[in-house]
């Protein structure tokens, strides 16, 4: 009724209301002001709703559960070397840090060797060599155009049909040193006895030493124009101040070589080994890189690669042709041009969608569940989760961990992409 | 498989979301919603002979299958109004109590955790089985305390993880556990020899042993390390329907009880027995008291049979399981087993 009678009043309060209808900075804040209601009403709904259905499904919530102790094994990985996963001590909580720490390894350990196979593949597609190049193009073609799943699968698959079985020593490097077969890659255990502290102190130290040779070699070429071999002297120092070091203080890395049982051998309980105990046996000295991550990894970096490959050619191929011809008339080798002229240009065409492939890379480390390597999803997510079937929290953790690693990835690879960014003087 | 429980897990997620409060969402509770979609929806395994799995023409059949056939013939008098939704272990629960399935009908192991704390009701026990271990026989091992330092093969999600371990630790014997996603997986990382055991549940090993290359070639060590009641689950909360499905199953035992089964259940119609007549429904209101007809039982002995019926034909010793019920804990208490069920009356 009042509504109505509205438009009859006098002019003056309608001008007042409809000037301030049609300026346009009062209408958007008043539409803003709604959106941001309707938001916060949205929100506030879902967890009404999250909180009373839970309520109603009788299920228990918070993060209680992470100071429990859990009851599983794990399987022995980069996770279970550096946490506690003994079953029974373990928390939920050291489940969820094996699984991030795990996560993480295969993450990074991948995009190391996607980004050397990928640069290789990708200048290899610019090869005038018609059997690098064409090799390259088959290589791309064929990976980046299965889907990983299958690849990873395939791998596994392939990784355990083609490795000898576990009674066997296998493929072995450096008189057993390294062994590979079915139960997966033994290599050398560093123990550490007290002293190794000095040693890593020794080789930061060395690394900043490096660094500030660098710049003074930078200085020194900027004013007098003469060269210093950085690369080479820092090598040295690098490698040599660590080891000089260790052997001072009394070499205390100590490497302890994985170690073979056949039937019949001695155990340390005093018992002779059955046959099903004959295998190598980590407890006795050695580490293992189990065949769940051997072909995660493999599968990762090789898909990663093949797209690697294309934004690398896209990149170099961005440089204008010029640039090659003006740096070939000043002299330079095709090596030089290529280190000199030729990448640091590319480079700032190659580091964005570089870093989304990080970032695919590591999400995609989740399919890990579908052969056993316990990565978050898989341990915490997975097995955990059955346990303690507290969803929400549970995959809100998980989400944070990707979102975390992600954010801290795109932060460094925009920090780097900074720093290539061409400089104009 | 890392997408379908991923998928799961979301879809839980957003359904406790988004849905209204259960209680307010699904009117008269869970059967009032199964009568809404016309069939129950059934959650069961991505495929384990015997229990749940799909046969050459794409049938689900498996005592898990049957079951579910007995509740949508004791609500509706068809029993094959019922869908049937394959699940993953670590999926099964979130699905059940997200509504995305009414029963959970997957050889699911009744624990105390799982009781309380998953807000899950546990209807019965439909197949008593135990944790076994099968391996090589070439290993020449014969009792499963020679396994120290043995790397074991099972899937992610069971209770079959935490037996091993507890058996292990109290044995004081180490080993190594690769925890596979998919039984499929499982079975193909032991078959290539990555593991020295497989460890599920008996059940399961008998039927798992079959899609190995050389079944022969490995042998299922006699010990039993858990006890593993099977048996339905619903969601906790809804008492009607936690009823109707606890019924159903004692409808079967009692009927194979009484000699009632899908060949003489029309003959047994007109019987004196003042038993049978409850148990038929000829006398008395039990099927009404449940929400559903007085025809419940009849038509699931019908329709299904008795407990002793889909036993026999699904893992009984007649079938490649092989899993002989005579002097076994789920023959009938009359015949010294478990198998026993509260009288209709």
């Amino acid at each position: 009724m009042a509504y109505h009678s509205e438009p009859e009043r006098d002019g003056g309060n309608e001008g007042g209301l409809a000037a301030l209808i049609y300026d346009p900075k009062a209408r958007g804040l008043l539409f803003q002001t709604i959106l941001l209601l309707a938001v916060i009403g949205f929100f506030a709904w879902i967890l009404d709703n999250t909180v009373s259905n839970l309520a109603a499904q009788n299920k228990k919530s918070g993060f209680g559960f992470l100071e429990e102790s859990s009851g599983f094994q794990i399987l022995t990985t980069l996770g279970t070397y550096l946490i506690e996963s003994r079953p029974g001590v373990a928390t939920y909580f050291d489940i969820f840090w094996i699984g991030v720490v795990n996560t993480l390894a295969v993450s990074i350990v991948g995009i190391i060797f996607a980004t050397i196979l990928g640069f290789a593949i990708g200048i290899f597609r610019l090869s005038s060599n018609i059997i690098l190049r064409g090799f390259a193009t088959v290589y791309v073609e064929l990976l980046r155009n299965i889907p990983l799943l299958l690849q990873i699968l395939f791998f596994y698959i392939v990784v355990l049909r083609i490795l000898p079985g576990k009674r066997d020593e296998g493929f072995t490097l450096l008189n057993g040193a390294f062994g590979l077969n079915i139960e997966g890659l033994f290599a050398p255990y560093p123990a550490v006895r007290e002293g190794a502290g000095t040693v890593l102190l020794a080789f930061l130290g060395a690394c900043v030493l490096v660094w500030i040779i660098g710049w003074l070699a930078k200085k020194r070429q900027e004013a007098t124009g003469k060269q210093f071999p950085t690369f080479w002297v820092g090598l040295a120092l690098i490698i040599g101040i660590p080891l000089a070091v260790f052997y001072a203080v009394g070499e205390p890395i100590n490497l302890e070589y994985p170690r073979f049982i056949n039937p019949g051998d001695e155990l340390p309980n005093g018992r002779t080994a059955s046959k099903l105990q004959s295998g190598y046996d980590i407890e006795q000295g050695g580490l293992v890189v189990v065949p769940e991550f051997l072909a995660l990894l493999l599968a990762l970096s090789l898909y990663t690669a093949s797209f690697i490959a294309e934004i690398v050619r896209a990149g170099i191929l961005a440089v204008a042709g010029g640039q090659t011809e003006a740096s070939k008339a000043l002299g330079m080798s095709n090596g030089q041009n290529l280190r000199l002229v030729v990448i640091p240009q590319a480079l700032r065409v190659i580091i964005p969608p570089l870093t989304s492939q990080y970032l695919n890379l590591t999400k995609n480390s989740s399919l890990a569940v579908a052969i056993a390597y316990p990565d978050i999803v898989s341990v915490f997510a997975g097995t955990a989760l059955n346990q303690v079937g507290q969803e929400i929290e549970m995959i809100f953790m998980m989400m944070m961990v990707y979102l975390v690693i992600s954010l801290v990835t795109s932060a460094f690879m925009n920090w780097f992409n900074d720093r290539m960014r061409l400089v104009e003087r | 498989m890392k997408l379908r429980s991923a998928m799961g897990a979301l879809t839980a997620l957003g359904m406790v979301m988004t849905s209204s409060a259960f209680a307010d969402g699904h009117g008269d509770g869970t059967l009032g919603s199964v009568m809404k979609n016309g069939s129950v929806q059934c959650g069961v395994s991505q495929g384990l002979p015997g229990f749940s799995n799909k046969d050459d023409a794409g049938n689900w059949t498996g005592i898990d299958v049957d079951f579910c056939r007995g509740v949508a013939a004791a609500v509706f008098g068809d029993s094959n109004a019922v869908k049937f939704t394959p699940l993953s272990a670590k999926e099964r629960f979130t699905a059940l109590s997200s509504g995305e399935v009414d029963i959970l009908s997957r050889n699911t192991t009744w624990t105390m955790t799982r009781d309380t704390q998953l807000g899950l009701n546990f209807a019965g026990v439909n197949y008593y089985d135990g944790q076994g271990m099968m391996v090589p026989s070439s290993l020449g091992v014969t009792a499963a305390t020679e396994l120290d330092g043995a790397s074991i093969c099972t899937n992610t999600g069971t209770t079959t993880e935490l037996n091993i371990t507890d058996f292990f630790r109290s044995n004081n014997m180490s080993f190594e556990l690769v925890a596979f996603e998919k039984a499929d997986e499982v079975v193909a990382a032991y078959d290539s020899g990555r593991c020295d055991v497989y460890t599920t549940d008996k059940s399961g090993i008998a039927a798992q042993r079959l899609k190995l290359a050389d079944p022969a070639a490995h042998t299922i060590l006699p010990e039993t390390i858990s006890k593993e009641p099977l048996g339905p689950v619903v969601r906790q909360g809804d008492d009607q329907w936690f009823n109707i499905v606890r019924w159903t199953l004692n409808c079967m035992i009692n009927a194979e009880e009484m000699g009632v089964d899908s060949n003489n259940v029309s003959g047994m119609m007109s019987s004196d027995n003042p038993g049978i007549k409850r148990l038929l429904g000829t006398e008395g209101t039990f099927g009404e008291n449940l929400g559903i007809s007085n025809g419940w039982c009849a038509n699931i002995i019908e329709q299904v049979g008795n407990y002793g019926q889909t036993y026999e034909a699904n893992v009984g010793a007649s079938t490649p399981l092989k899993l002989a019920r005579d002097g076994s804990v789920n023959a009938l208490w009359t015949s010294g087993g478990l198998m026993y069920a509260p009288p209709i009356r």
